[in-house]
């Protein structure tokens, strides 16, 4: 739709018109801001926790469970130094051997969900699919903090 | 020719005064936009870009996704 708008425009004389092909649905998953009014309403990214542990794929699981709990966290997201998600432990990978290494022991590859979903959306995602976290990232796959299903349920029903 | 740009670009012409124009109908601008984004419909450029936009400045449009 931009294309043929950028095209029109150019057409009616505007000289400097650029087409954002990626448009809205990009901006949002890189968990920019937005305006309008879905602005108001909890996402995905204002609920997620941002103090969840963080742990590398060359750490030892019993180090990382140890440290883990300690903070009074069942689970940690496995990053790169870019924040990148590698993997995710559960309470599961936390009961392994903790000789293990992380990328051992880790869940690889856990689905991840963009900053701009709707609260209301993931609570539905989250209880249909039995999950009690769940990674949230920007579009190139950095984390912004893991979404717990206790607080997705917590939060007031959408009344629109 | 328009010229396709990513969002990083998208940031550096906006900084630098370019105006935004959301093309897509009235629920979904109305639901989210970009920042100081202008409501200018595809259906409606003919008749409303004059007024909205200024010739003399650049100008960014986007929809939802490339698709």
């Amino acid at each position: 739709m931009s294309p043929r708008a950028a095209w029109r425009l150019e057409s009616l004389g505007f000289g400097d018109v650029y087409d954002y092909v990626a448009g809205k649905l990009d901006w949002m998953a890189a968990g920019l801001p937005t305006e309008g009014t879905n602005a108001q309403r909890p996402r995905a990214a204002d609920v997620a926790r941002k103090d969840v542990p963080l742990c590398g794929l060359k750490e030892r699981l019993g180090d990382v469970r140890d440290r883990v709990r300690a903070q009074g966290w069942d689970a940690a997201v496995v990053v790169n130094e870019d924040r990148v998600v590698l993997g995710l432990l559960r309470t599961a990978e936390l009961e392994k051997d903790p000789a293990q290494l992380i990328e051992q022991a880790m869940r690889p590859g856990p689905s991840t969900f963009r900053p701009f979903v709707s609260i209301h959306e993931m609570g539905h995602f989250m209880v249909e699919h039995k999950l009690e976290n769940a990674p949230i990232t920007t579009s190139d796959g950095r984390l912004v903090g893991l979404l717990l299903k206790q607080d997705v349920v917590s939060q007031p029903a959408d009344v629109s | 020719m328009p010229k396709q740009i990513d969002r990083d670009e998208v940031r550096r012409l906006l900084d630098g005064g370019a105006q935004l124009a959301e093309v897509l109908p009235s629920p979904e601008y109305e639901e989210d936009h970009l920042p100081g984004a202008l409501h200018l419909p595809l259906r409606h450029v003919e008749e409303r870009a004059a007024d909205l936009l200024e010739r003399s400045r650049q100008i960014v449009v986007y929809c939802w996704d490339a698709a």
